[in-house]
């Protein structure tokens, strides 16, 4: 795999970079789209939920941006790692080139957009005055864990995409049910403890969480949750792996 | 040592329900036992071997599974039965003009091609001027793709294939494009590549190019193989009879 992807390199840069150029095409403003759009989301959701809904939470810009953060990285990649394999349809029919390597361009560009973010959320922090503390160095586990998870759903979906054009809605209408069981605007604090638990089940919580306990509690997770982490991430890579080893040449008889 | 060996190959294709029908349809098509899969074989034992610096001309009607075949010796597909044994890389150039991005431009697009065909980003920068002086796109680098007419895009396309130096070369309809200009230097450019020594395999519709290039010749008819050998002129006698409609498939097969 590693030796594959060593001869495809300069064909892996070419495609992400042409996936960045056809993004920002004809926008006026380029690439600060991909930090503004986060942004606004934001701060749509704290208007809504500051001024009509009174919360009160210390921080809560912070919090929520914690959640739109992950959240946004994750819809933005899965939703376009599903298309990522079907849109290359001309290319993967006429030569001869791994066809997991479109879904990691793709991927690698969503991540390229998610620094930019993530560099504007410390600057929020700042002037939310959060105090920044060596633990923030530990953000990297999960964001690790997230690209694992997006390649992961990317798989799945961009194989499945193949077969069922149908899987674009009903991804949209997942994506949507997701974002309001990951506590992105509410915390899970009055929930029973049983309830808090299930939530552990949806691994975009799981890497939320990881981002507020460092960035607004400056504390450690144990370590079974970083295992936890990492085993959700890992068990749908595995999953995707394997759908991709599975219906590889078949791709080519359904577009 | 052949340098490719190709073993009573089938390969099926699958056609029918399963094409543009969602989630729904194919649920419910499950359910009712209305769900049709349609196998249809594109090439049925197909055997030949190929040694270091020959040609072979692949010839047949249309949907004879010429381009199936060459799609299953380049590796994009795989058999359904039977086996391809390569030596070396291999280069296939199928259908060049498609598979182009209308949005990049010229200069991208031509480094993107080149990835495909797996060259490196070193080659690439050393060989651009020549391509694009060789496609006459001097005035067009910075366009965008779209604004091309479809003769520039094949020579564009051309160009860049023309530079492959691989030990397997496959070539489908493509030894010329373009204008008449153009035509005799893409020709002279394509017998470059082909007596540099690399193993050839052409499919053309051409009797006479095959005629004149090529040491051995495989006869496809609905996907069977019809005759398959070094007597070419032979062969190539035998299917101009059978265009001719003088001679029957089965007569032809013996």
């Amino acid at each position: 795999m590693f030796k594959t992807f060593k001869t495809h390199h300069f064909l892996f840069e070419e495609l992400v970079k042409r996936d960045f150029k056809k993004k920002y095409k004809r926008t006026v403003l380029g690439m600060a789209w991909s930090v503004l759009s986060p942004l606004l989301s934001l701060l749509v959701m704290r208007l809504v939920f500051t001024q009509f809904f009174g919360r009160n939470t210390p921080h809560y810009t912070t919090f929520l941006f914690c959640g739109n953060l992950v959240f946004s990285f994750f819809s933005e990649s899965t939703n376009q790692g599903m298309t990522s394999l079907m849109g290359n349809a001309a290319i993967f029919t006429k030569v001869n080139v791994p066809k997991y390597l479109f879904l990691l361009a793709k991927n690698a560009q969503c991540l390229i957009n998610f620094g930019l973010t993530l560099c504007v959320f410390f600057v929020f922090c700042v002037l939310d005055h959060i105090t920044f503390t060596w633990r923030f160095i530990l953000l990297l586990y999960p964001i690790a864990c997230l690209v694992v998870l997006n390649l992961g759903i990317g798989l799945i979906l961009s194989a499945l995409f193949v077969f069922f054009r149908d899987m674009q809605y009903l991804w949209s209408v997942f994506t949507q049910l997701l974002m309001y069981m990951s506590a992105i605007f509410y915390s899970v604090d009055n929930f029973s403890p049983q309830i808090q638990r299930l939530f552990l089940a949806n691994p975009v919580y799981v890497i939320i969480k990881y981002f507020r306990v460092i960035v607004l509690e400056g504390a450690l997770l144990s370590w079974q949750y970083h295992l936890l982490m990492a085993a959700e991430a890992l068990l749908v890579l595995a999953l995707g792996c394997w759908m991709y080893k599975k219906y590889n040449h078949q791709f080519l008889y359904y577009v | 040592m052949a340098i490719l060996e190709v073993n009573n190959v089938s390969i099926r294709y699958i056609t029918g329900d399963f094409k543009d029908i969602g989630l729904k349809e194919f649920v419910m098509r499950k359910l009712t036992g209305h769900y049709h899969v349609t196998e249809f074989w594109a090439d049925k034992d197909v055997s030949f071997t190929l040694e270091r610096g020959e040609m072979l001309g692949i010839i047949g009607s249309n949907g004879a599974g010429k381009s199936t075949l060459l799609k299953a010796v380049s590796g994009i597909m795989v058999p359904t039965e039977g086996t391809i044994r390569r030596q070396g890389s291999i280069a296939a150039l199928l259908e060049l003009a498609s598979g182009f991005d209308d949005e990049l431009t010229v200069r991208e697009n031509a480094y993107l091609r080149g990835a495909m065909l797996g060259y490196t980003r070193r080659f690439m920068d050393e060989k651009y001027d020549e391509i694009i002086a060789f496609a006459e796109l001097k005035d067009f680098q910075d366009r965008p793709f779209k604004q091309l007419s479809s003769g520039m895009k094949s020579r564009l396309a051309f160009s860049i294939a023309c530079l492959v130096k691989p030990d397997i070369l496959i070539l489908d309809e493509v030894l010329s494009v373009g204008d008449g200009a153009f035509r005799k230097k893409s020709e002279r450019k394509m017998h470059e590549v082909i007596n540099s020594g690399a193993t050839t395999i052409l499919v053309s519709h051409s009797l006479e190019q095959v005629r004149a290039l090529c040491s051995k010749v495989l006869w496809l008819h609905k996907g069977r193989q019809v005759a398959c050998g070094t007597d070419v002129a032979g062969i190539c006698d035998r299917y101009q009879q059978f265009l001719d409609g003088k001679l029957t498939i089965e007569a032809a097969g013996e």
